[in-house]
């Protein structure tokens, strides 16, 4: 049969079910498929901080979108234009987001009375005419993989367990995407597994056949490839991104990598993917706690590693002390927050950014440490060699403040030529670097003219045998020093060594194309992608807007001040409560306006285009 | 000059005979005057040109209290640290750097309150550090409140009515924690501290180190009865890896096993000298040692074993770390940087 093929600019599908139904791994499948296609894209991922939610709950419901299209894209898409709902729960959890007209494919198996009323439906959706102005694709997404897989040997299910590859073949067919990645995925999870394996790719063409032959559907859709920089592409996540940027960073200094680190979320990928690379030299020490697994990277920055610990808010809250001792000993230090909703517990699956002000001040005493926020998934590579970079070459812990959204979210990434990448050099400390009284000494604080920094000196090492910690030093010779004259210049000497980095990070991010832009939104991190959404979106509407974005947020690019200055109005939005907004105003006295939600979920462009209309109409 | 110790083959051997002095550094010492400190560290100085390491090789790292002053006086590289935390930073340093020497300093408060889950999580892996636990039953460096190793009904600073908390044996704690190598020695015995440091040096992975030590000022005279000539001699039970388990004048007491397995004293008199057990520090089973370690009393002092309780081989863990990298590359050869950032699905844009 054939059917008549609609070609589409852009497609933003929302895959939502059961938290044990699979749904990641589906979107995830689906996404490789379209990267590889070429399309542009970003994902979305949102699920429940629980494992197994009960059954068919709202709690447990897990989705994940995905955005893609046949042009350059920013963000995961402000509403999706089709659900695929597994169960009354997945619907009724997604359905107010749904604008009027979308495609819903449900699944009909699960919309038994029983799994209706867990959620609260007291009639049926599909039959009381509420879905009327949606397009409704009814299909028993569960009994049709079950009568698929009837000639396996597997239990009913079992069985039910593969409707997930059904679901993925039929929106393969539905969008046009070829199924060959997600085979060999499967090939590969279930080499060990013949049956399971068979099972699987069955279902999986079931899917697209039954999309063929159903007169459900009486469309199928095209997105093509989006127009990109030639080059080799993959499509990757931002904590895998990170990960690769850490050994990056770890190679290009010639160092070994050691992460000391303890489980959390949404931080954990890092440490399970860092452990798969022990070939690189790679050692992962999954620590006790958060303080032991800062406390076991300091001793081996203090051997000579290029040490790092990753962790989310509540663990940077435990490492703070320890974060001060790498300070005042003046080691390089990574430390790697992925930010989650907080306080406390909070919402350990969803994204906020709302540890800027502890990276910045979390620790007792002036102990100020370099803050670099990546703005992409990709980006999280640039930006955690940039992180080790800054930690070796000025001898101190860096911040690399990601978030929940960049690390599970997706996008493609035109891989860098690993030759191009910098070279950090940690020029070690190999003999006495001081003349007293001409004979040559140790001084373990005689700092770098140009950078302020102190040698870096391995245990190891002969004739440099010494001792330091968290007492104060005195400047130059490291001895124990509790002279007020010594301890004022000493603080002085730790701010002067951050602050001057600010001429040797990138100058702040600035895109105004026509140069006569009176409001400028100023981001940093993750809201990179909304705001520039938002900001092309405003600028079709004649609106002259510009977008600002920074990558280093302790320092301040040395160009931050200058251009803020230029426009009228500053924008700043952010998932907390205004936060940069606070340091823009307090260091360059600059009347920025903050727009704040803190709902866990990245903003949406057209959120950010009302604001930007709104202050647009009072420049 | 020096013997080789299996724990130390990696680290590099000094090339000239060292003497004490080698290992003072120009630091002024500041511990208060009659500390029992001064004779540890004098012990240590003394006791490790016996290692013929070479002095760089060597790092001590400490947490907070009066002990953790401890590496400002060794000519070796030190580190003193944030209270509680010495061993968790000497694992990162040790797992990377297998040609050190690594000792931990640290006290009762440091060790055992703050930094417990630090201790026994260093302990149970079987790190290679030795750690010198210095136990005086006290907090000095704050001026007199009760540690975790202070009797029940203490008078200090903050329990004017007597302290509630039940002391840990530091030597059961340990046991308990799965360590490899425990022992316990007294400051003021030089012998005794050398030959005990001796041992941990030798042993591979973790080794614990409880020192009885005394601090003249907030808690003088806390072991004194361990000390004293005319007590010492019924109170303490000194292990010999080897030997039978006597002490008393002519040994008139011993160390039997009763009919329920467990360990108890008993007066040669009574029991006859051959019911006493011969001391077996490699036991596998870490009950016996556990054992000795209950026979204290906490507040009489009788019965007090020093000497090492345990003494195990077991997988030491900077060695099986290394043995994963170098497994992995082994395999799968070096790490390929470009392939590795590649994957497995890319795509090419023209």
């Amino acid at each position: 049969m054939s059917k008549e093929l609609v070609t589409l600019g852009r497609v933003v599908i929302r895959f939502a079910g059961d938290s044990g139904d699979g749904m990641q791994l589906t979107g995830d499948q689906f996404t490789s498929a379209t990267a590889i296609f070429g399309n542009d894209l970003v994902t979305l991922p949102d699920f429940p901080a629980e494992i197994r939610a009960p059954q068919g709950t709202l709690p447990g419901v897990s989705a994940f979108q995905l955005h893609f299209a046949d042009h350059d894209i920013t963000t995961a898409g402000d509403s999706p234009s089709v659900l695929v709902a597994m169960n009354p729960a997945a619907l009724k959890a997604n359905l107010h987001e749904m604008p009027d007209g979308a495609d819903l494919i449900i699944n009909t198996d699960e919309f038994t009375k029983r799994n209706l009323d867990k959620v609260g439906y007291t009639e049926n959706p599909l039959e009381d005419g509420s879905l009327d102005k949606y397009r409704v694709h009814a299909v028993g997404l569960t009994s049709l993989t079950v009568d698929a897989l009837k000639d396996f040997e597997l239990t009913r299910k079992e069985a039910e367990r593969s409707k997930n590859m059904f679901a993925l073949g039929l929106l393969s067919w539905l969008y046009s995407r070829p199924t060959e990645t997600a085979k060999n995925f499967l090939n590969a999870k279930f080499a060990k597994k013949p049956e399971i394996l068979a099972a699987n790719l069955r279902a999986l063409e079931a899917g697209w056949s039954f999309g063929e032959t159903t007169e459900t559907f009486s469309v199928q859709y095209e997105v093509k490839p989006a127009p990109a920089a030639a080059g080799e592409y993959r499509n990757i996540s931002g904590n895998l991104a990170l990960s690769y940027g850490l050994i990056a960073g770890a190679q290009a200094a010639n160092l070994p990598l050691y992460l000391g680190s303890y489980p959390i979320t949404p931080a954990s990928d890092i440490l399970h993917e860092l452990s798969k690379h022990k070939n690189f030299g790679v050692k992962t020490f999954q620590a006790e706690d958060e303080i032991a697994a800062i406390g076991a990277a300091i001793g081996a920055a203090y051997g000579g590693s290029l040490a790092v610990t990753t962790t989310s808010g509540p663990g940077v809250a435990l490492k703070s002390e320890a974060i001060g001792l790498a300070v005042t000993l003046e080691l390089p230090l990574v430390v790697v927050d992925i930010q989650r909703g907080g306080p406390s517990t909070g919402l350990p699956t969803k994204t906020e950014q709302a540890d800027l002000l502890q990276a910045m001040f979390g620790r007792n005493g002036e102990a100020p440490v370099p803050i670099v926020a990546p703005r992409s998934p990709a980006h999280c590579f640039d930006a955690a060699i940039e992180a080790c970079r800054i930690a070796v070459k000025y001898r101190t812990p860096v911040f690399l403040l990601s978030d929940g959204y960049l690390a599970n979210g997706s996008e493609p990434w035109l891989l860098p030529n690993v030759d191009d990448l910098p070279t950090i050099e940690p020029n070690f400390l190999e003999a006495p670097n001081h003349q007293l009284n001409g004979v040559d000494v140790l001084w373990p604080f005689k700092r770098d003219e140009e950078t302020l920094a102190r040698p870096w000196i391995r245990p190891g090492t002969p004739g440099l045998e010494h001792r330091i910690g968290g007492i104060e030093k005195a400047n130059n010779t490291g001895a124990i020093s509790y002279d007020p004259a010594n301890h004022d210049l000493m603080v002085h000497l730790r701010q002067a060594k951050v602050d001057g980095i600010a001429n040797d990070v990138e100058p702040m991010f600035v895109d105004d194309p026509t140069g006569d832009a009176d409001i400028v939104v100023l981001g940093w991190g993750s809201t990179f992608g909304p705001i520039g959404a938002a900001v092309e979106i405003s600028r079709r509407e004649g609106i002259k807007v510009a977008q600002a974005h920074l990558t280093s947020l302790n320092p301040f690019p040395a160009n931050t001040g200058e251009v803020l200055k230029r426009y009228k109005k500053v924008i700043v939005p952010e998932m907390n409560l205004g936060q940069l907004t606070m340091l823009i105003r307090a260091k360059y006295l600059v009347d920025a306006v903050g727009f704040n939600k803190v709902r866990g979920l990245p903003f949406k462009a057209a959120e950010l285009v009302d604001v930007i209309k709104d202050v647009a109409s009072h420049v | 000059m020096s013997e080789t110790f299996a724990s130390l083959r990696l680290v590099p051997k000094a090339d000239a005979q060292q003497s004490g002095k080698d290992f003072k550094s120009d630091q002024e010492v500041r511990w208060c005057p009659g500390c029992g400190d001064y004779a540890i560290l004098a012990g240590v100085q003394s006791f490790l040109p016996e290692l013929g390491l070479k002095k760089e090789n060597i790092v001590f790292v400490s947490g907070i209290g009066c002990s953790s002053r401890f590496p400002y006086y060794m000519n070796t590289y030190g580190l003193h640290s944030i209270h509680g935390r010495a061993p968790a930073i000497a694992t990162g340093l040790s797992t990377s750097r297998e040609d050190l020497s690594v000792w931990v300093v640290t006290g009762d408060g440091d060790a055992l309150s703050i930094g417990g889950n630090h201790l026994i999580h260093a302990l149970r892996r079987n790190v290679n550090l030795k750690i010198l636990l210095f136990n005086n039953r006290i907090y000095g460096l704050t001026k007199g409140q009760y540690s975790p190793t202070s009797e029940i009904g203490k008078i200090t600073k903050s329990t004017p009515m007597g302290s509630l908390d039940y002391p840990f044996n530091p030597v059961s704690v340990a046991i308990g924690a799965e360590a490899s190598f425990v022992a316990r020695t007294i400051d003021s015995d030089r012998k005794h501290l050398t030959e005990t440091l001796r041992q941990a040096a030798a042993h591979e992975g973790t080794a614990l180190v409880e020192i009885y030590q005394n601090c003249n000022i907030f808690n003088d005279g806390a072991w004194e009865p361990l000390k004293d000539s005319d007590s010492a001699e019924d109170l303490l039970i000194r292990l010999v890896h080897g030997e039978p388990i006597t002490f008393g004048k002519d040994a008139s007491h011993g160390v039997i096993r009763d009919a329920d397995g467990s360990l108890k004293v008993a007066a040669a008199a009574e029991v006859g000298s051959d019911a006493f057990i011969v001391h077996d520090a490699h036991a596998a089973d870490s009950s016996y040692a556990f054992a000795l370690s209950r026979l204290s009393h906490p507040e009489t002092l009788a019965n007090t074993p020093i000497g090492v309780f345990r003494d195990v081989v077991r997988p030491v863990y900077d060695q099986q770390m290394s043995h994963q990298v170098e497994d992995a590359i082994k395999s799968r050869g070096a790490g390929d940087l470009a392939a590795l950032i590649r994957g497995k699905d890319t795509w090419t844009v023209s």
